[in-house]
C-alpha cells in the first residue's frame, strides 16, 4: 500500500471518528445541563477547555455563551475540528483514497456531507439538536459499518482502525479529564450531588451506561465509572480496548516494533483508583500523561510508515 | 393526455430516435413506447432521481475558472440515445482499423519514417509538428503500439453515416462517465433493462487492465499496474480514482514514485519501494518527467523518461503518440490507413482544409463564416472560430492568425450534426445536437467500447458540446433489434 494512501486512511478514520464524538459530547452536554441543580455552575465553555479550544474560540468569539460553543464546536471553519470541518476532511481524504476503500463509502460520505451542510441551522438551535446529532451519528456509523462488512482486513484496515481507535482513546481521555477536573473544582458540599449526574452523563457521552451496570453492578460512583472506561477488557470504548486495537493492527504490519512497545507500556499503567478520592490531582497528571503517550504514538505511526526516505531500492 | 413524443419536432437533420415522419426508428421503439407511457409528473420524478444519484455516486467534474475550480455535478440528460447493433458493428470495425494503422503510423515515423520517404504525408508536417518528441526516436514499445488507448470522436451527418471527428491519443478522457451514465440509467429507467437487448458496457475496465497488465516488461504473474495522476485539482481527477478503484491498481501522484539508479520505477509503500511495471498516465507528455521534459513540472517523475526508453517500465499511452493526433496528420489519415494496411478506411472523414496549403488557406480565408477553423493542437474546444456564430472581428483575427501561422490551423464544413430528443424542461422534449466518443484499446488486441460517452450541447442550436463549456451527457445504447 502506498504510503500516501496509508495516511489517508488514517486521517479519514480519526476525523470520522472525531465527528461521531463531537457529536456525542455535545448531545450529552445537553443533558447533563438539564438535570443538574440550577445552583451549581457549569458551563458550556467547559468543552471548549475539554477540546483545547481556547486560543481559536477566543480569536473568534467575545460571549461565551451556548450558542456560540455550539456554533464553534460544530459548524465553524476557523475550527479544524469542529464538526463540518472534520465532514470536510473525511471527504478529502476518501476522495483522495477511493480505490482503497467499498464504492459505497464515497457516496455516504457524500450523503453524511450534504445532510450536515443543509441541516447544520438544527444542529445549532436548541429545539432540532438532538434529531440533528443523532442523524450524524447514524450516518457515522452507517460509514464504520460498511468498513467492516465489505472492506478487506489488509493493510488499509489496520490503518483505519488504528486512526479510529487513536482518536477515540485521545478523545476518551479528555471526557475523563474534564469531568475529574468538574469535580475538583466544585465545593465539596455540592460534589456528591453533582457526582451522580456527571459520572452516569459521562457513561453515556460514550455509550456505556448500559455496559456498565451489566458488568459493574453497583451504583455509579466515580471511581467505578473512572475505572470501567479505563480497564474494561471488552468495552470497545475503555482506554484498554482502544489500545489493545491499535497493538493488534500495528503488528499486521511490517516494521511495527516501536508502535507496539509503546502501546504495551502504556497497557501496564497501572493506576489504582479505589474511591473518589483517588481521583485526584494526581489521577489528572496520569491523565496527562497518558494524552502525552497518545500523541507520541501517532507521532511514531507517522515516521515509521507515512514519511517516506528514499532509501536503497535496488 | 398528451404523449410526450407527439409534441417532438424534428428539423432538417438526421433525428437518431425519431424520423422525419414522427416514426421512432426501430432502436428507439421500445424506448419511446415506454417514455410515452408515463406521466409529467413521473417522468419529472426520473430526472429529479438522475439527479440525485449523480449527487450521491459525487460524479462531478472540475471546471477552471477566475474565482478557482469549481467542483460541477455531471449534466446529464435521462433520455438514451438508441444506436442500432448492426450499425455500431461496422463503426467498431472501422475505429479498430484506423487505430492498427495509427500505431503502424507512430511507430514509423519514430524509426525509418517510410512514411514520409514513400511521400504519403510531407516532411515539414512531421518536422513541424508540436507532438513529435525527438526523445522518441529509435524506442520500441511492446507490439509496436503506442497509443494504448484511443478516444475518437465520431459525428453522425444529415443521413445518418457516422464520421470521425478527431482522434484523441494522448490522455483522451470521458470513459469513467460512460460507465456512470449507464449505472444512473439502469436506476432510473431500470425496466428498460428487463426487456429490451441493450447491450451491456461493464466490461470496459476489465479490457483496460488486460491490455495494460500486457505491455509490463517482467514476464511476471501480477505486475504492478498504477495509474498516474496530476492529482485532485485535475478536472478528469474524478475519472482516475474511478478506473484505478474499478481496475484494482494504485491510483498515484508523482511525488509518490521515484526512479532508482537501477533506471527502475519504484512507489513508496508501508513496506518500502516496491518496483512498478506499467504506468497509465494521465498527464502530458511535457509533465512526465522533468529531467527530459519541463524542468518545473511537479507533477511527473525525475528519470521517468530513462526508465522507459530502457524497457524497465511500459507508459501507456506511450510519450509522443500525440504525433498523429495533430488535427492537420488527420486530414492524412486515409491514406496511412491505405499505405499501412492495403484497406479503404470504412470510417470516413470530415472534409478537411489544409491551411498550410497555398490553395486551400486562400479558399478558408475567403469562407471563414461558413467553416469551422481549429487549431492543430488544442482539445476541449478551446480557440476554435465557429465560422456561422463568429463576428467580422473574429473573423479578422483569425485571418491574421492563420497567415502567420498556417500549419497550426485546419477549416472543416460547419457539420450538420445528428440531434436526438432531449428533455429540456418537464415534460419537454427538443432535438439537442450530439456527439459520440468511443473508447479503443490496442496491445495485444484490440478492443472498442459498446457505444461510448455520448457528449450533447444543452443549447438550442449549439454544436458545442464540451462538458468545460456547457456541454451534457447521456447514456448510449446499443440496441439488438433483429428477430423483432
Amino acid at each position: 500500500m502506498l504510503s500516501r494512501v496509508a495516511e489517508r486512511l488514517y486521517w479519514s478514520a480519526r476525523y470520522l471518528e472525531r465527528v461521531e464524538n463531537t457529536a456525542r459530547l455535545v448531545s450529552v452536554y445537553d443533558e447533563l445541563l438539564f438535570d443538574l441543580p440550577k445552583s451549581i455552575e457549569v458551563s458550556w465553555y467547559n468543552l471548549i477547555e475539554i477540546l483545547s479550544g481556547e486560543e481559536t474560540f477566543e480569536q473568534r468569539y467575545k460571549v461565551k455563551d451556548e450558542r456560540n460553543v455550539v456554533k464553534f464546536l460544530l459548524a465553524d471553519d476557523t475550527n479544524s475540528s469542529s464538526m463540518l470541518s472534520s465532514l470536510k476532511m473525511v471527504r478529502e481524504n476518501i476522495r483522495t483514497t477511493r480505490d482503497a476503500v467499498p464504492k459505497e463509502t464515497w457516496e455516504l460520505i457524500n450523503e453524511l456531507d450534504l445532510y450536515a451542510q443543509q441541516n447544520i441551522k438544527q444542529g445549532i438551535n436548541r429545539s432540532e439538536r438532538h434529531l440533528f446529532l443523532n442523524t450524524i451519528i447514524e450516518g457515522c456509523q452507517k460509514i464504520i459499518g460498511l468498513f467492516a462488512g465489505a472492506m478487506s482486513r489488509d493493510s488499509g484496515w489496520h490503518f483505519l482502525i488504528m486512526g479510529r481507535y487513536l482518536e477515540r482513546a485521545d478523545m476518551g481521555t479528555r471526557i475523563l479529564d474534564a469531568a475529574v477536573s468538574l469535580m475538583l473544582k466544585s465545593e465539596l458540599e455540592a460534589r456528591i450531588q453533582l457526582g451522580q449526574v456527571t459520572w452516569s452523563k459521562v457513561l453515556k457521552s460514550q455509550s456505556a451506561y448500559l455496559d456498565y451496570r451489566r458488568t459493574v453492578r453497583t451504583s455509579i460512583n466515580g471511581a467505578k465509572a473512572t475505572t470501567f472506561l479505563m480497564n474494561d477488557p471488552c468495552f470497545p470504548r475503555s482506554l484498554k480496548y482502544c489500545l489493545g486495537q491499535i497493538g493488534e493492527a500495528a503488528t499486521k504490519l511490517p516494521r511495527a516494533g516501536l508502535i507496539t512497545a509503546q502501546v504495551d507500556k502504556l497497557l501496564e499503567f497501572d493506576y489504582p483508583i479505589h474511591s473518589s478520592e483517588d481521583l485526584d490531582e494526581d489521577f489528572h497528571n496520569h491523565l496527562n500523561d497518558i494524552q502525552i503517550a497518545i500523541i507520541e504514538i501517532n507521532h511514531q505511526i507517522t515516521e515509521n510508515w507515512f514519511h517516506f526516505r528514499q532509501g536503497d531500492a535496488a | 393526455m398528451e404523449k410526450l413524443t407527439s409534441q417532438y419536432q424534428t428539423s432538417v437533420f438526421f433525428d437518431e430516435l425519431i424520423d422525419n415522419k414522427g416514426t421512432p426508428r426501430s432502436p428507439a421503439k421500445q424506448l419511446l413506447g415506454y417514455l410515452d407511457s408515463l406521466s409529467e409528473d413521473e417522468l419529472e420524478k426520473r430526472r429529479l432521481a438522475a439527479e440525485a444519484t449523480i449527487q450521491e455516486m459525487g460524479i462531478s467534474f472540475t471546471v477552471y475558472t477566475e474565482e478557482g475550480n469549481i467542483d460541477r455535478a455531471w449534466p446529464f440528460d435521462i433520455v438514451p440515445r438508441t444506436i442500432e447493433a448492426s450499425d455500431w458493428k461496422v463503426a467498431e470495425a472501422g475505429l479498430k482499423q484506423r487505430l492498427k494503422a495509427l500505431n503502424l503510423f507512430i511507430n514509423d515515423l519514430y524509426h525509418d519514417q517510410n512514411v514520409i520517404k514513400d511521400g504519403i504525408i510531407p516532411e515539414h508536417i512531421i518536422k513541424d509538428s508540436k507532438n513529435f518528441r525527438p526523445e522518441c526516436v529509435g524506442v520500441s514499445p511492446a507490439y509496436g503500439v503506442w497509443a494504448h488507448i484511443c478516444g475518437t470522436d465520431l459525428v453522425r451527418d444529415e443521413n445518418g453515416d457516422f464520421f470521425v471527428l478527431e482522434d484523441n491519443l494522448r490522455v483522451p478522457s470521458g470513459v469513467s462517465y460512460m460507465l456512470e451514465n449507464r449505472a444512473i440509467t439502469k436506476r432510473v429507467l431500470p425496466e428498460m433493462f428487463e426487456n429490451e437487448s441493450i447491450l451491456p458496457v461493464d466490461s470496459y475496465t476489465s479490457q483496460l487492465f488486460d491490455t495494460l497488465a500486457a505491455l509490463s516488461p517482467r514476464d511476471i504473474e501480477n505486475p504492478e499496474i498504477v495509474v498516474l495522476t496530476p492529482g485532485i485539482y485535475n478536472s478528469a481527477y474524478f475519472e482516475h480514482a474511478f478506473l484505478a478503484q474499478q481496475m484494482g491498481a494504485e491510483l498515484v501522484e508523482g511525488s509518490d514514485l521515484f526512479v532508482d539508479s537501477d533506471d527502475c520505477v519504484y512507489m513508496k509503500t508501508i513496506d518500502g519501494p516496491e518496483r512498478v511495471d506499467v504506468i497509465y498516465r494521465r498527464i502530458d507528455d511535457l509533465f512526465i518527467d522533468p529531467e527530459a521534459f519541463d524542468p518545473e513540472s511537479v507533477l511527473g517523475v525525475a528519470g521517468l523518461m530513462r526508465a522507459w526508453r530502457a524497457g524497465n517500465v511500459a507508459l501507456a499511452n506511450a510519450p509522443g503518440a500525440g504525433v498523429a493526433d495533430d488535427k492537420v496528420v488527420y486530414a492524412y489519415v486515409p491514406d496511412i490507413i491505405r499505405y499501412f494496411l492495403k484497406e479503404e478506411p470504412i470510417l470516413k472523414n470530415v472534409e478537411t482544409f489544409l491551411c498550410d496549403d497555398p490553395e486551400q488557406r486562400a479558399y478558408v480565408l475567403e469562407n471563414l463564416d461558413k467553416l469551422v477553423v481549429k487549431p492543430a493542437n488544442e482539445s476541449g474546444g478551446y480557440g476554435m472560430l465557429v465560422g456561422p456564430h463568429s463576428t467580422k472581428k473574429d473573423q479578422a483575427l483569425f485571418a491574421e492568425l492563420i497567415t502567420k501561422n498556417p500549419r497550426n490551423y485546419i477549416a472543416q464544413p460547419t457539420l450538420k450534426l445528428s440531434t436526438a430528443p432531449t428533455l429540456i424542461s418537464k415534460g419537454i422534449l427538443e432535438p439537442r445536437h450530439l456527439d459520440l466518443r468511443p473508447f479503443i484499446l490496442q496491445a495485444k488486441d484490440t478492443y472498442v467500447t459498446t457505444g461510448g460517452l455520448t457528449r450533447v450541447a444543452m443549447k438550442k442550436g449549439s454544436l458545442v458540446v464540451n462538458s468545460s463549456q456547457g456541454g451534457g451527457s447521456k447514456d448510449t445504447w446499443i440496441v439488438e433489434t433483429k428477430g423483432q
